[in-house]
């Protein structure tokens, strides 16, 4: 592990470890509330991935590989995938590609909701947008060891 | 129609399966399309005589919610190319199955083969000027592909670029004359704009649309200085050669010429240039023809003349030329067809390329020596062929020429008499005289499938040299009517009587023989031509390549330096000068300065901004620099989130943030400031870098101050709610409103992603090497 840019320091690890899953948790509500209030795919992306390099930093990159789960390169790919699948629906019935459509739910505990493809598309822009940012950054910090 | 013009390639794309399963009968079973097309045109000509106008047009619905249709053309002249092409067509893919037999990639011959009849008969039957132009260049590509078949010989390679080249480059000036044609003419139909020929004519583009119209015809069928092509292009399979480069692609560039004529001919400028370089190209071609030696060199420089006779009777222009010029043709494609698949005989019989290995061979190849000689009659223009009849109407033509007459007819005679001595050195030098020793002893006489072209075509050429009358009262009159413009009377017959073309003709006949007992001396005394060769087109086609080549190393070491610094550097001055070059000339920028609403907190921030810039750009520490670039950062987001766009506030603290951390990652890399860049550099660096500052704060200032169409904000201020069910604007925009343009965003940084991964990653595979 190199320890030229991991910082050994114990607070920080400990506290990387609880808001890891608090900054991600934070970044699917910035990404759900993204089309009311401040917030969005592009922006909790860049949470979500500052969340990764937060964890990076604190304690290592193969803590935080290990972490993430998912290769970087794959979100990549399938961000681009959601954001392709969302125009299609229009396509089916009969508009042009990319008109968004929605759907009306009424569930019983959290009550009305509206379900549409431009949620489907800013998930894809998620994933992009954390892929893209971990993808180089851990290139960049695998290339220093 | 449209069927039959899209068929080529719809056979085409499942040829290669009927090749493996018929195997050797292959040929003949793929040939069964052409013949069909063949026939389906052949049925056109009882309603062509009816036809208003002598022309038939078929509309398809294309793109109908644009409007685009895709319309066919059929008159005589469409018909004419349209019959050769499925008529030469069959007999050339019947004699590929046999000639390239047991060839391991016969199977892409026939797809490329299909796909090139289709896309032959489909420029000849285009009367919309694009598909036109879309059907000419697939014949190049599928030429290139042709020439290039046997595509591990290095020469075959080299020949089928040059072809390529030179064919296409024509084909740009082509799609830039018929653009400007169309702006003339307001449409983009044939069959509309052969009428409104005076419009053209009276135009001011009109030179530039007839030379730049030419040069893709003078290019396409090999007119000098761009003959070179076509003998080189003898590197293809023989059946291409007889196919593309002698019966129908060469003189796609003739029909353009024919077609156009009623639109764009009757000028004097038409009429020298067709005259004159048709008139060049034919001696040129003839006088090369009869010093070559090789078989299908010979042949092609023969096709040369042929091209340049054609170029230079539609030049001529009056009644007599456009009939000379379409009885020539339909001549040339019989006799010419039927020579090169005799050449391929003799290279897959007796394996001669050369006419000096040749000599004899006529009692191991009867049939063969019959109709070649048939053939060559008909190419020196003898009595009863249909060459013959060619040939008079050709004199009778150049006599008669408007103007130039004298040159015409000189030219057309000394020609006349080398066709000859050609004609002789095909018809006689490799059947009769002693036997030579040839590379292959011919077994026995070539099989059906290769006989079938030399003796139907070299048939046919006699039986329409007897019945020249009723030829003519068909379709070669309503071919020459087309080009004319106006109804043809029909003239053409065997015999006219004693008269000056009668004796041109004896005249040629005679010394065109005595050429030919003389031809090694002939060759022998024009070998200084060797050393004009060498400067001649080619070797200006070869120092144009070359140039190329090396300009685009130079710009390469140029732009493509491998600094960054330089990079940017271009980018940068080049923005600025751009940009400021259309603010200043084609905007009215005024800036309103109005400082009087700006707050305390406000200008505080600005303050900070700026001193943080200038510490970054001062200060000797690489980490000074990117913290105080954060500073600048945060401070812009700062500025966002007071005027109330929180979002893009929220962003900016990202990405700065990101960035950061980014940079940090690079900078344990680099070596510490060394201070290495003199004080000159550093001064230059200030200018641009204040220059960039200042386009952008010009840009900006003017962008709020000019409005060139009303905001859209409104709209989505407007419909956020209502359509796109959501509250924040600038998420429904990017998401709903633009989702296009955000899906091309997220995949340019996908992209940026992996290529910077790829970077690292190559470069660290480097190191650890």
């Amino acid at each position: 592990m190199s320890p030229q840019f991991t910082l050994q320091s114990l607070i920080l690890r400990t506290a990387a470890h609880f808001l890891l899953p608090l900054l991600l948790i934070f970044s699917v509500f910035l990404l759900l509330r993204g089309h009311n209030e401040p917030g969005g795919g592009f922006i909790a992306g860049l949470v979500a991935a500052s969340a990764v390099a937060l964890y990076m930093f604190a304690l290592d990159i193969r803590s935080a590989k290990r972490v993430l789960r998912f290769e970087p390169r794959d979100l990549l790919g399938w961000g681009l995938l959601f954001g392709v699948i969302s125009g299609v629906p229009a396509v089916f019935m009969g508009q042009p590609f990319f008109t968004s459509q929605w759907l009306e739910l009424t569930l019983p505990v959290l009550g009305d909701l509206k379900v549409g493809t431009p949620l489907l598309f800013d998930i894809g822009v998620y994933l992009v947008v954390i892929g893209g940012v971990l993808l180089i950054l851990l290139s960049l910090a695998e290339a220093e060891e | 129609m449209l069927l039959a013009v899209l068929s080529g390639f719809l056979i085409a794309a499942v040829a290669p399966w009927v090749h493996r399963g018929l195997g050797r009968h292959s040929g003949w079973a793929l040939a069964a399309l052409p013949a069909v097309l063949f026939i389906y045109f052949a049925s056109f000509l009882p309603a062509l005589r009816e036809a208003d106008g002598g022309r038939i047009i078929m509309e398809y619905d294309w793109i109908p919610s644009l409007g685009i249709q895709l319309t066919f053309l059929v008159d005589g002249l469409s018909l004419l190319f349209a019959l050769l092409i499925s008529g030469i067509g069959f007999f050339v893919v019947a004699y590929a199955g046999r000639y390239l037999e047991g060839h391991r990639d016969l199977g892409r011959f026939y797809v490329l083969i299909l796909a090139f009849m289709a896309s032959m008969l489909g420029l000849v039957l285009s009367s919309n000027l694009i598909s036109l132009f879309v059907f000419w260049e697939l014949t190049s590509i599928t030429s290139y592909l042709l020439i290039g078949y046997n595509h591990e010989d290095a020469k075959a390679r080299k020949s089928a670029l040059q072809g390529l080249f030179v064919t296409v480059a024509g084909g740009l000036a082509l799609l830039t004359g018929l653009v400007m044609m169309a702006l003339v003419g307001g449409s983009y139909e044939l069959h509309e704009l052969l009428t409104s020929g005076d419009i053209f004519r009276e135009h001011d583009w009109y030179l530039a649309i007839l030379l730049l119209v030419l040069l893709g015809c003078f290019t396409k069928s090999a007119q000098y200085p761009f003959h070179f092509w076509l003998p080189n292009a003898m590197a293809a399979p023989t059946p291409v050669s007889a196919y593309l480069h002698s019966a129908t692609m060469v003189k796609a560039g003739v029909y353009l010429m024919a077609r156009l004529n009623p639109s764009l001919g009757g000028t004097e400028a038409w009429m020298l240039l067709l005259g004159l370089f048709g008139a060049v190209t034919m001696f040129v071609g003839i006088f090369l023809s009869l010093r070559s030696t090789g078989v299908k060199q010979v042949l092609a420089y023969s096709t040369v003349m042929a091209l340049g006779t054609l170029t230079m009777l539609i030049g001529v222009g009056t009644e007599t030329a456009m009939l000379a010029a379409m009885a020539f043709l339909l001549a040339h494609s019989l006799y010419k067809g039927a020579l090169f698949l005799v050449a391929g005989i003799l290279d897959h019989e007796a394996g001669c390329k050369d006419f000096l290995q040749t000599g004899g061979l006529r009692r191991a190849l009867p049939v063969t020596t019959v109709f070649a000689g048939l053939a060559a009659l008909s190419l020196a223009g003898v009595l009863p062929m249909f060459g013959f009849v060619a040939k008079e109407l050709l004199f009778e033509a150049v006599l008669e020429a408007p103007a130039l007459a004298g040159l015409f007819s000189v030219l057309a005679v000394i020609s006349a008499v080398m066709v000859v001595a050609v004609a002789a050195i095909v018809g006689i030098r490799p059947w009769y005289g002693p036997r030579a020793d040839t590379p292959k002893v011919p077994a026995h006489e070539a099989p059906p499938a290769l006989l079938a072209g030399p003796v139907v075509l070299a048939s046919l050429g006699l039986l329409f040299g007897l019945g020249a009358g009723l030829v003519d009262q068909g379709l070669i009159a309503w071919a020459a009517a087309a080009v004319y413009g106006a109804p043809v009377s029909p003239y053409l017959s065997l015999w006219h009587g004693f008269n000056l073309p009668l004796l041109l003709s004896g005249v040629s006949l005679a010394l065109g023989l005595l050429l030919y007992l003389n031809w090694e001396r002939f060759r022998r005394v024009t070998g200084f031509m060797e050393v004009v060769n060498r400067y001649g087109p080619e070797a200006a086609y070869e120092k144009t390549m070359a140039g190329m080549v090396w300009l685009s190393e130079w710009q390469t070491r140029v732009l493509q330096n491998g600094y960054l610094r330089y990079y940017l550097l271009t980018i940068l001055i080049s923005t600025v000068g751009l940009v400021m070059v259309t603010l200043l000339t084609r905007t009215d920028v005024h800036i309103d300065l109005d400082l009087s609403g700006i707050l305390v907190h406000e200008a505080f921030i600005v303050a900070v901004l700026l001193m943080a810039a200038l510490v970054s750009v001062t200060t000797r520490s690489r980490l000074g620099a990117v913290a105080s670039l954060g500073v600048v950062g945060f401070c812009v987001a700062l500025i966002y989130v007071l005027f109330s766009a929180a979002d893009v506030g929220i962003t900016q603290v990202l990405v700065e943030t990101l960035t950061v951390i980014m940079l940090v990652l690079v900078l344990f890399r680099l070596p510490g400031f060394l201070g290495l860049t003199p004080m000159v550099l550093r001064v230059r660096d200030a200018i641009i870098a204040l220059a960039v500052g200042a386009m952008m704060a010009v840009l900006k200032l003017a962008a709020s101050t000019t409005q060139y169409a009303d905001s859209i904000s409104a709209y989505f201020i407007q419909e956020s709610q209502p359509s796109g069910y959501g509250r924040n604007i600038v998420n429904v925009i990017l998401v709903d409103f633009r989702a296009l343009d955000t899906l091309g965003e997220i995949v340019v940084l996908a992209l940026a992603a992996v290529g910077v991964y790829a970077m690292i990653k190559f470069r660290a595979e480097d190191r650890r090497r």
